[in-house]
């Protein structure tokens, strides 16, 4: 029972925050030395420069510094909240492209989480509810179908049926609520299929559990054991998965937003990588895994409110 | 179903063995009569842009696709089961280092890590491979070390110890042959992980760089001609989904074989 319990425990969240910052420290250094280990550099694919012009624009972005002092540079940036200037998009800095283009990511992202949990919950539901009938093995045979189809397969078949032939929805761009439908559908029904499979499966797993045949034998109705003691039980799995859900989602947006055409950050960090735009490679992965480290304390802290057996530390 | 779900990727592995002997045409043979071709007789899934068959096309993509899926799945499932092992099987300090550091690793998101990898590698088949693997070992890496904890006090394991095994003897004789069973499932489900990390890079145009082909670059290709061509990304999505759901299948399958108290089936 959450009363008498603290909601949030300060201490354990203080902690969680060091580790996050650890982990981002670590992030940054790795992805660090693994750009700076790929050969050639984001200069090199233009036209041969005169050497003094290659000097001065190494000179400007520090390239021309040894390795160690590029990367102090770096993290005193990072700690400052800079992550540098873009080498690609001349004259902006990293931040503001970012601060552009991640509520779109966040939007995107948002909207799959909740098309994948409303839809992946529902179905769940109704075929754990009644397993062997119809309804189950129709929804699970759909279900499994939604875990093997790659998002972009489905995005594609979406843009074709309901953009081209049908004529309803746009087929691409980002101007409008319309816009949102095809993007969000194509990346939360994959995680809605997997999460119907995993609800489906941990509600028959409960099923046979001595709690339920005790609420059945105390003459409860198969609804309220259903919703009262079944559901709860069966939703652990369901939140544990979230936080990669959720990491899935954020980062598997790339693939759907270069689809739609839609000027989020996953894009920008596909043309950010074949322009070995070093800054902007660096400044996405960053963000993506603090969303990462994020969602994942945030299911910790779910987690233990949602079984009082489980204790943070 | 199992009977076609076996028969679909027994297909799958002949073409790719012996995808020169099955494709009707060489996969770089122009046929500049017929540039975007509908499916037709001469060309069962129509042309691409330069007048190549899709069909061969396709079926020399399965090579590729097959290939960097089921090698990495094996290096990942290698490297994986090492770590596991020994981080489960030594326990205190070790593993709890060993786990703070997969950890963070875990925080370095999936595909990011892969592209950047890939980057750093090179964008060919090798690429690739090693680029999936080394992030695909990691789950692999978590489920070997439960698994070794859950036996390593189990009374065979006891027995073992007081009859004087070595470490090696009891790590590689006695507890990791119990873990075959979960294993085997992880492999079949890391197969199609693969295929699809391959292909969803490849579709954007960060995997597999031409003139190599796989089923993603090639429904990259169709992508851009969506509109009018549509057979351009209909078939290659097709290979690819056909494949992932047969290797899932399969999984679904296996793990209820191996696994009593799985209540999927019913």
């Amino acid at each position: 029972m959450i009363r008498g319990r603290l909601l949030v425990p300060f201490k354990a969240l203080a902690r969680r925050a060091v580790w996050g910052l650890a982990v981002l420290w670590v992030v940054a250094t790795v992805t660090f030395l693994l750009l700076r280990a790929v050969p050639g550099g984001p200069f090199d694919s233009e036209k041969q420069l005169p050497p003094e012009i290659v000097a001065n624009i190494e000179a400007k972005y520090h390239l021309d510094q040894p390795v160690w002092r590029q990367y102090l540079l770096y993290l005193g940036g990072l700690i400052r909240g800079d992550l540098g200037p873009s080498f690609k998009y001349v004259g902006r800095d990293v931040v503001d492209i970012l601060a552009e283009t991640f509520p779109v990511s966040l939007a995107l992202g948002a909207v799959a989480l909740l098309v994948a949990v409303v839809l992946g919950l529902t179905f769940g539901i109704l075929a754990g509810e009644r397993p062997g009938t119809w309804v189950d093995r129709g929804g699970m045979m759909l279900a499994t179908a939604g875990v093997a189809v790659p998002n972009f397969v489905l995005g594609a078949v979406l843009v074709l049926v309901v953009s081209h032939r049908l004529h309803l929805l746009p087929p691409a761009l980002w101007e409008g609520p319309r816009y949102l439908i095809l993007p969000a559908l194509t990346l939360g029904l994959g995680p809605a299929a997997y999460i119907a499979r995993l609800t489906r499966s941990s509600l028959l797993d409960i099923a046979r559990h001595e709690c339920i045949r005790t609420a059945h034998a105390k003459g409860l109705s198969p609804r309220a054991v259903l919703f009262a003691h079944q559901l709860p039980n069966a939703l652990m799995p369901v939140v544990t998965i979230l936080g990669p859900l959720t990491a899935a989602l954020v980062t598997g947006s790339f693939v759907v937003e270069y689809l739609f055409a839609i000027p989020g950050m996953g894009r920008f960090f596909i043309t950010a990588v074949t322009n070995r735009d070093y800054p902007l490679i660096m400044g996405v992965t960053l963000l993506y895994a603090a969303v990462l480290v994020a969602a994942n304390v945030v299911v910790d802290f779910a987690y233990a409110w949602l079984d009082p057996r489980v204790r943070i530390e | 179903m199992t009977a076609v779900n076996v028969m679909v990727l027994a297909v799958v592995v002949f073409t790719a063995l012996f995808a020169p002997l099955v494709a009707p045409y060489p996969y770089d043979a122009q046929d500049l009569a017929s540039l975007y071709a509908a499916p037709s007789a001469t060309h069962w899934m129509g042309t691409d842009r330069l007048g190549r068959d899709l069909l061969s096309r396709i079926i020399h993509g399965t090579r590729t696709s097959l290939l960097v899926g089921l090698v990495s799945a094996c290096v990942a499932l290698f490297v994986g089961t090492l770590y596991g092992a020994v981080s489960g099987y030594v326990g205190g300090r070790v593993d709890a280092t060993l786990m703070r550091l997969l950890e963070v690793l875990y925080a370095l998101p999936d595909l990011l890590l892969i592209i950047l990898l890939g980057v750093l590698i090179g964008r060919g088949v090798p690429g690739m491979i090693a680029a999936i693997s080394l992030v695909g070992w990691m789950t692999v890496a978590r489920l070997v070390r439960g698994e070794i904890l859950r036996w390593r006090e189990q009374p065979f394991a006891e027995a073992a110890r007081a009859a004087g095994a070595g470490h090696a003897r009891i790590l590689f004789r006695h507890l990791l042959p119990q873990t075959v069973g979960p294993l085997i499932v992880t492999l079949t489900f890391r197969i199609p992980a693969g295929i699809l990390a391959e292909s969803t890079l490849s579709f954007v145009g960060l995997g597999i760089a031409p003139p190599q082909t796989s089923w993603g670059s090639l429904a990259g290709e169709g992508w851009t001609a969506l509109k009018f061509y549509p057979h351009l990304i209909v078939f290659p999505s097709l290979a690819i989904f056909v494949t992932m759901l047969a290797f899932n299948l399969l999984g679904d399958r296996l793990r209820d074989a191996l696994d009593p108290t799985s209540v999927t089936r019913r």
